[in-house]
């Protein structure tokens, strides 16, 4: 038999088709399909979790002031998770969507990896890697020419917060180098703070005892929108006693609002009036509580004082609040009016709180003042689920630094912002003035250098144009965040700090915690990247600078810093991480009360003055006159908080932004609410594309038709629009901030603005 | 010349008649010669498929040390628990680390090789035993062994077999694709008939999916395995 090449291809055809047509009979083709598929897997680039013994390290996260307890959870030496802490007094397991995603801050792409010193222009984005001993010693070199200058007073400080070691450390910092310009952005705390301050005599935060109260009248305060601790304010919800009403007056049906026993809809900024007409009620019909009022109050009836001079009180001055003047003011019927003001004084343990969303915004001092009048009309202080204040805590007392002669000149310059000047005595910080101080300053700016610590002014300070030309004017910024916000990318230099679960932070009492809760973030993980703790980094600077800051700073690191400052407490604060000072009502301060009439005063007589009338002194309701002309912008936008998103230096983690709605985000455009009736009359529809604009500026937005929102009001939640940071959060919506502006309080200097004056096209 | 030949050759050939042409030109037993082919690649490839393809999928290896499951089983207290249980948050242990081990055979208890072997290969210098485990699934699959054994009363037996009364540790075999033991996909390579009693209960999803669906009456939701 010949073979020949066409034999040879048909056999071996015949060949391969009976090879492929067995090999189909087998499991060989169907055994490695599936192999493949987990062959994949194995790829070395193919992400795979860490495997590991489980373990668990307690914290407090130190994302938002809120100090609740965390428990992190670690697969090998890989932190995996972060769980509430179920025995921390303040969130007893509850955490909020942030805390949930706050690995994302350590590993997420935003992160600084190492120091770095601008190369492009400001904002552009390019930047030189540099060693820790470049960048500090550049920045003493600044700080050191700066000095020699005699112009110590020109380096100015903005912090997070000023409560807690490490801005104590940057005050002595700042003292014995020669500044007086430490500052940090207001908040609700600020207003609640004077408030306490100018009624009651106290220093310290007001705490409310929340849990207890059974009638939680509040004037716009987000429980559920990031409002004080939300952990706390979710194991609230949480655990709630069917008893408790909740009462939310706001303009906008907020989450809170939605979950309320009653939601009342305000006309924005008017809640002071609505305090002082349910005062008024509550007064009139002898509602309030006699034996406070006749034993421990100041200033409730008219009286005269030492010199014969006669002054109103606080029960005649309400009588300009009738129900039917507020009604108009408030647009709050009169019958609603009444019924409110009996239900709150025939509780047993009522709480008035206000502070509009998560506080952000300090708010007028008046209407502040005129809701805490409501819980001393009831003799709801220092009472089970009245108000509290929570002192600082008590701190080592270091010796006071020597000062050379230069420092000393720089600290009695008066301070930029004008905060404790005669203007504003009981204001602590006025960052919402620099801005417009620095633009209308003339000749050389007078801020030459500029640290940023926990802070991030670029964006969170309303008229973000006029605050980027502000910090244009600045020659010499210097940025500690562990990420790329919007102030950092416009810095000269960065340090950057560790982020939250790799550094040592204590956490003084929570805004709103109605006893003493501090706590000690410890470190969980070591430092993923080239970082350092900021006090640490300024340490380093003053051993370096000249003079007595080296003296005023023997420390060898942060950590011998805070165990020397936290004393006694220190060693309970590491095993335990929390002291807590309970609420023992039959002990604390009862009815003593700190101010000059030794009483509660409706007439706060520390705001008394020369020239200054009665009607000045007692809280009265004043209408914020928001920015914008009405014919040319006939609406009124105000910005609201979500839990799910963050308006605060801290921006959103990737996981936050994943669960907001598409009635707030769709893609890269951020949406606004607006009342149907509204939209009918502007000729606008769901979904519609429109251009926004205020006074201070312009946005593409999507149009929503929220029934849940007050005709001729729009609103839009905080927490969008960032500029900077990766692509998780740039180009998200619109920053409202940037649409904003500020309106100063001219009793206190804070920003009292709620909103400002809008116009929506179509586009 | 002999290329317009050929050419000439074929054109001619195919035209008259084609059924003819293709009985006379080739041997009268060229179909026989296809089928004979073509059974012999389909006997071929299905003797490969069967016999040879599972020889060369997996390798053999044997476990560091022949470990004896019986001899433990009878000194221990609480049966298989006492060396695999459950943390206090419902966690599974699985195989023990070394630590567990030093317990009891900081020295060697006794004078078996292997035993002398673990001590001084691996408990004196503190090694971790790199064993081999029959049951490793990949990362994307969530198990949980207390909702199986707490849960809904499993005994260990029911999946994992009669290890727990095994002298001796089994050759383990790795797939070379995959680095998982053939016990996963199960010992028959097409996947039919059931395991011999004692015999450890294969572990692919199919697998879990029968068992769910038997028990509970459902397979199951994707995201309760893979998360």
């Amino acid at each position: 038999m010949k073979i020949d090449r066409r034999d040879f291809l048909t056999y071996t055809t015949a060949a391969v088709l009976g090879g492929a047509a067995g090999t189909m009979l087998t499991p060989a083709p169907w055994k490695l399909m599936d192999d493949a598929a987990i062959w994949t897997q194995n790829w070395p680039w193919t992400p795979v979790p860490e495997t590991g013994p489980v373990t668990y390290k307690p914290s407090i996260c130190t994302l938002c002031p809120g100090g609740c307890g965390i428990n992190v959870r670690f697969v090998g030496n890989r932190p995996v998770k972060i769980e509430g802490l179920k025995d921390h007094p303040v969130n007893k397991g509850a955490l909020c969507p942030m805390g949930l995603s706050g690995l994302q801050y350590v590993y997420g792409p935003d992160r600084i990896q190492s120091p770095l010193k601008r190369e492009g222009k400001r904002g552009e984005g390019k930047w030189k890697k540099i060693t820790w001993d470049e960048a500090l010693a550049a920045v003493t070199e600044k700080l050191s020419a700066l000095k020699k200058s005699e112009n110590p007073q020109s380096v100015a400080c903005i912090t997070g917060a000023d409560h807690g070691t490490l801005s104590n450390l940057i005050a002595r910092f700042m003292t014995v180098y020669g500044s007086p310009n430490l500052m940090r952005q207001a908040s609700a705390q600020d207003t609640g703070e004077q408030a306490v301050f100018l009624t009651q005599g106290k220093q310290g935060k007001p705490g409310f005892d929340i849990e207890n109260a059974d009638f939680i009248l509040s004037f716009g305060a987000g429980i559920l929108d990031g409002w004080g601790s939300p952990g706390r304010m979710f194991r609230l919800y949480g655990e709630r006693n069917p008893k408790q009403k909740i009462i939310q007056i706001e303009p906008r049906l907020s989450d809170t609002a939605a979950r309320a026993n009653r939601w009342i809809g305000i006309n924005p900024g008017t809640e002071g009036a609505l305090a002082l007409g349910l005062a008024h009620v509550i007064i009139k019909e002898s509602l309030y509580s006699k034996n406070f009022i006749e034993k421990f109050a100041f200033g409730f009836d008219d009286w005269t004082d030492a010199a014969g001079i006669a002054h109103t009180g606080f029960a005649t001055m309400t009588a300009a609040y009738s129900p039917k003047k507020v009604c108009e003011i408030t647009g709050i019927s009169k019958a609603i009016i009444e019924t409110l003001a009996r239900e709150f004084a025939g509780s047993s343990r009522p709480l008035a709180i206000n502070g509009r969303g998560q506080g952000v915004l300090p708010g007028s001092i008046d209407e502040t003042l005129a809701v805490h009048a409501l819980n001393a009309l009831t003799g709801n202080i220092n009472q089970m689920g009245g108000v509290f204040v929570i002192p600082e805590p008590a701190c080592a007392k270091w010796p006071d630094p020597g000062m050379d002669a230069t420092a000393s000149n720089g600290m009695q310059q008066p301070r930029l912002d004008g905060a404790g000047s005669d203007a504003f005595p009981n204001s602590r910080s006025l960052l919402n003035r620099v801005p417009g101080i620095l633009n209308g300053a003339k000749g050389d700016s007078p801020v030459q250098a500029l640290l940023v610590v926990d802070a991030n002014p670029m964006y969170t300070l309303p008229d973000t144009a006029a605050t980027q030309k502000a910090f244009d004017r600045i020659p010499f910024i210097v940025s500690f965040s562990s990420f790329m916000d919007e102030t950092t990318a416009y810095a000269d230099y960065i340090l950057p700090n560790h982020a939250p679960l790799e550094r040592y932070q204590d956490v003084p009492t929570p805004t709103g915690m109605s006893h003493q809760v501090i706590s000690l973030a410890a470190p969980v993980m070591d430092p993923v990247y080239d970082t350092k703790h900021t006090g640490d980094a300024f340490i380093k600077i003053a051993k370096a600078l000249d003079g007595f800051l080296g003296e005023a700073f023997p420390w060898d690191d942060y950590e011998a810093f805070l165990g020397d400052t936290l004393k006694d407490q220190w060693g309970v604060l590491k095993e335990k991480g929390v002291v807590e000072i309970a609420l023992d009502p039959a002990s604390s301060d009862g009815f003593v009360f700190n101010t000059a009439s030794a009483k509660y005063e409706f007439y706060p007589a520390a705001r008394a003055g020369e020239g200054k009338k009665d009607i000045d002194v007692l809280p009265s309701y004043m209408p914020a006159a928001v920015e914008g002309d009405e014919k040319e912008f006939n609406l009124l936008l105000f910005a609201y908080d979500s839990i799910r998103l963050s308006g605060s230096a801290m921006a959103n983690a990737p996981f936050m932004t994943k669960i907001v709605d598409d009635t707030v985000l769709k893609k890269h455009m951020g949406i606004v609410e607006i009342n149907p009736a509204t939209a009918k009359k502007l000729n606008l529809r769901e979904g519609h594309t429109a251009q926004l604009a205020t006074p201070r500026g312009k946005a593409s937005v999507i149009v929503h038709l929220y029934e849940g929102i007050m005709p001729g009001m729009i609103a839009m939640p905080r927490g969008l629009g960032h500029t900077a940071y990766s692509e998780y959060l740039t180009d998200k919506g619109t920053n409202i901030n940037s649409l904003m502006a500020q309106v100063e309080d001219p009793a206190s200097g804070l920003d009292m603005a709620w909103g400002i004056r809008a116009r929506l096209s179509r586009a | 010349m002999s290329s317009t030949d050929h050419h000439h050759t074929n054109s001619e050939s195919a035209a008259p008649d084609p059924a003819h042409q293709s009985s006379g030109d080739s041997q009268p037993g060229k179909g026989w010669g296809v089928f004979l082919f073509f059974m012999i690649g389909f006997v071929g490839s299905l003797l490969a498929g069967w016999v040879l393809f599972p020889d060369l999928l997996y390798s053999k290896k044997n476990q560091p040390i022949d470990f004896n499951h019986a001899v433990h089983l009878d000194i221990v207290d609480d049966g298989c628990n006492s060396c695999h249980y459950f943390e206090e948050d419902g966690s599974f242990t699985g195989m023990p680390d070394l630590s567990k081990c030093v317990d009891c055979h900081e020295s060697a208890q006794t004078d078996d090789p292997e035993e002398i072997k673990f001590v001084d290969e691996y408990v004196t210098p503190g090694i971790e035993v790199p064993w081999l485990n029959h049951s490793k699934q990949p990362d994307c699959v969530f198990f949980s062994h207390s909702a199986h054994v707490m849960g809904a009363g499993m005994s260990c037996e029911s999946c994992h077999g009669d290890i727990g009364t095994s002298e001796h540790t089994r050759v383990y075999e790795e797939n070379r694709l995959t680095g998982y033991s053939r016990d996963i996909w199960g010992k028959s390579i097409s996947r039919l008939g059931k395991p011999e009693p004692g015999e450890p209960l294969p572990m692919k999803m199919n697998d879990c999916a029968k068992c769910h669906e038997e028990e509970t009456g459902h397979k199951g939701a994707c995201f309760q395995c893979h998360k």
